[in-house]
């Protein structure tokens, strides 16, 4: 199968202070690299998970995917056509074929829609014509598990799950290739983001629909995800198969992470890897690698020179001088 | 293990809320103990009363409150009976609270320092030592250049920052207890790991008592003693931490540990839920309260509200009729 999306070496800079107040403070480079030199792609059906804290620059990614921040450096091929840099009123017909679920999407909207305009605005945005949208609102809210009922309720009427999964209806409204879903479970308990991941894993086999999850629970990326990526301060630190990375991680962050998310179980007894100290300014990247800072295997090498990409194998690949052994 | 003597001891506690459709029953007959020197975790998911049980430990209700029955008894007084002065001089002296957003209790407007030397004002301390016991304080939760940051306001800080100072500043006067709502819900895994590391360090070398809210089960895991399941206002099951996560005896709490993912090793297709909705508290229904999404309810679960029986194992009871003896004979 062919790469639905094809993201090379994708920077995102962002200004951080006006260039006066940066003179006057004498800020030589008053911009951050919110996204540093990101390669990845997605092939049709596949589902990828970008798994970072926050700040890690994922919503960031999210964004310039789909035309809503400057893409600085670097490429992006959907479909075989290089999208980035693209004027607004192209990325309006793109935005059909690569839809976004942002994070709370039924509470990002207006309190007055009922579910039915909210489920078939994306027809009215785009001008897609001769449709009955009582029938296609039928369609969506059946396929994601609510029901036709459902079209008259107002947004205050629907609980945590099925807010998402009216999310997810409207993503889904114009038959995408890829649904962009940027933590499709935050704020939600146990047993709902058990439903929300359910249908997401059950819409991608059915439909065939290509995901990219976003978000900072590696719970979420477990069962849904065919790859990962693991992010740190805008950058890969380490992407390979999900359950090679779980099983055999090769990066000390991504190492930390696993560990921060442990089995609910008093008798794991395994202490948590902690890692001190907070994640470093983007105005401020540490020296060489820049996990160095806080990373438990640090050597001298560590602090000065930044590690290049090793690859494990053709599809898990980490920046690491001393990488964790099997 | 004999049971350490109780610091705290709330008793059929309810509590209601008024609301312009009429009174929410947010908890009912709530009983539960705080062991001296224990942390006491309370999970359950969001609307099951965990916030409000944990506020009404020091009184702490918002205006539409009312507190319809039951007693609080801690260090020998019942709080919900004590005077408006009486109980200002316990909390944040022996009992203090953190916060889910620690500018719930951070001033924007007043320096660390500041803030610091007035939780003190009940001391017959010099300033210079309440200076040194503020610098000692923030060092030990985690602070760097402790002394240096005296003078800085709370936004100078970082999220996970500010909850280390929330934290500092609540045992700075060697509370009794501390309570603890959702402390980390809001901050990075890695910085959940050091906080709750953190915070363990502290408690056993200040030997307070602790009440941990969290819907992390994760984490209340690894910090609590003893755990206390709440759903829909109730305290559904209670034990010693091992006994909650090896022989969960409620429905409930097995279900709730069954659909957590960090649970399931291997990779599936369909993670388990708990289909239907939490009851409406305006009106709540007779029988069990969780009989509408029980894989088990029975007959009698419709009809009677079932009472705390025991389950196997020392100090551990569920509201489920299957442990009750005639239903086991049966
Ligand atoms: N429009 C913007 N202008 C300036 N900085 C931004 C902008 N959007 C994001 N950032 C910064 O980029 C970094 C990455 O943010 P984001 O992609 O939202 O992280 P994540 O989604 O991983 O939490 C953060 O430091 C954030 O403050
Ligand atoms: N001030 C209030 N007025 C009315 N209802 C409230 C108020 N605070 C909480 N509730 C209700 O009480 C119940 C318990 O809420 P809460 O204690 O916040 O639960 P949790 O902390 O477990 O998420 C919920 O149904 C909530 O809507
Ligand atoms: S390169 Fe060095 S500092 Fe960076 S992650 Fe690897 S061991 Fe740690
Ligand atoms: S009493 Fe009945 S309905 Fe309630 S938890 Fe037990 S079996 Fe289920
Ligand atoms: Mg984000
Ligand atoms: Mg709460």
């Amino acid at each position: 199968m062919s790469a639905l999306l094809e993201v090379e070496d994708l920077r995102v800079r962002f200004r951080t202070i006006g260039s006066l107040r940066a003179r006057i403070r004498g800020v030589e480079d008053p911009f951050i690299d919110a996204v540093c030199g990101v390669s990845f792609s997605i092939r049709e059906g596949e589902t990828l998970g970008l798994v970072g804290e926050s700040g890690s620059g994922k919503s960031t990614i999210a964004r310039a995917l789909i035309g809503l921040n400057p893409v600085a450096d670097g490429s992006i091929r959907f479909d075989g056509r290089e999208i980035a840099g693209l004027g607004e009123r192209q990325y309006g017909a793109l935005r059909r074929e690569m839809s976004m679920m942002w994070q709370d999407p039924v509470g990002s909207l207006s309190p007055r829609l009922t579910v039915r305009s909210l489920v078939t605005e994306p027809f009215r945005i785009h001008g897609v014509k001769g449709r009955d949208l009582d029938e296609e609102a039928s369609r969506l809210l059946t396929m994601v598990g609510l029901g036709p009922d459902f079209a008259s309720r107002f947004p205050h009427q629907l609980s945590g799950g099925q807010a998402r999964r009216v999310g997810v209806a409207r993503a889904l409204a114009l038959d995408p290739k890829l649904v962009i879903a940027d933590e499709p479970t935050a704020g939600l308990d146990v047993s709902v983001q058990a439903e929300v991941l359910n249908l997401l894993g059950d819409l991608q086999r059915r439909l065939g629909v290509a995901i990219l999850v976003i978000t900072h629970n590696l719970n979420v990326v477990r069962h849904i995800t065919d790859r990962m990526a693991i992010m740190y301060l805008g950058r890969f630190v380490e992407q390979g198969p999900t359950e090679d990375v779980f099983f055999h991680p090769r990066h000390p962050y991504t190492e930390a992470l696993l560990s921060a998310n442990p089995e609910p179980d008093p008798d794991a007894a395994k202490e948590r890897i902690e890692i001190s100290g907070e994640v470093p300014s983007l105005l401020d990247r540490p020296k060489g690698c820049e996990f160095h800072t806080r990373c438990l295997y640090a050597q001298d090498d560590c602090r000065r020179v930044a590690p290049g990409v090793t690859r494990e194998s053709e599809t898990h690949r980490y920046t690491c001088h001393h990488p964790l052994s099997e | 293990m004999p049971q350490a003597e109780p610091l705290l001891t709330v008793s059929d506690l309810s509590l209601d809320f008024g609301t312009p459709r009429g009174r929410l029953h947010a908890l009912r007959n709530v009983h539960f103990a705080v062991p001296k020197g224990r942390i006491v975790g309370i999970v359950g998911e969001s609307g099951c009363g965990k916030s409000t049980l944990a506020h009404s430990l020091m009184r702490l209700v918002p205006g539409n409150a009312d507190i319809v029955a039951g007693t609080i008894d801690f260090e020998g007084e019942n709080i919900l009976e004590l005077g408006e002065r009486r109980l200002r001089e316990l909390r944040g002296q022996r009992i203090s609270m953190v916060f889910q957003d620690p500018m719930t209790a951070l001033n924007p407007v007043t320096t660390i320092g500041r803030q610091m030397y007035e939780i003190q004002y009940r001391s017959k301390r010099s300033s210079a030592e309440k200076r040194t016991a503020a610098i000692e304080m923030l060092e030990r939760v985690g602070i760097p250049d402790a002394a240096s940051r005296l003078d800085a306001y709370p936004h100078h800080f970082s999220g996970g920052m500010r909850q280390r100072l929330c934290i500092a500043m609540a045992l700075l006067t060697r509370p009794a207890l501390l309570v603890a709502d959702e402390p980390t819900t809001a901050l990075d895994a890695t910085l959940e790991v050091q906080i709750i590391n953190m915070l363990k360090d502290l408690q056993s070398d200040l030997g307070c008592s602790v009440v941990f809210v969290s819907h992390h089960l994760g984490t209340v895991a690894e910090l609590c003693d003893d755990v206390v399941v709440m759903y829909a206002g109730e305290v559904v099951e209670k034990g010693p931490v091992r006994e909650i996560f090896h022989r969960p005896s409620h429905p409930y709490t097995q279900a709730l540990f069954e659909c957590d993912p960090g649970r399931i090793k291997e990779k599936t297709r369909e993670l388990p839920t708990i289909p239907g909705e939490l009851p409406d508290l305006r009106n709540v229904p007779g029988g069990c309260i969780f009989k509408a999404r029980c894989p088990k309810a029975f007959g009698r679960c419709e009809r009677e509200h079932p009472e705390p029986y025991v389950a196997e194992g020392e100090d551990h009871v569920a509201r489920c009729f299957l442990l009750d003896e005639e239903e086991v004979a049966a």
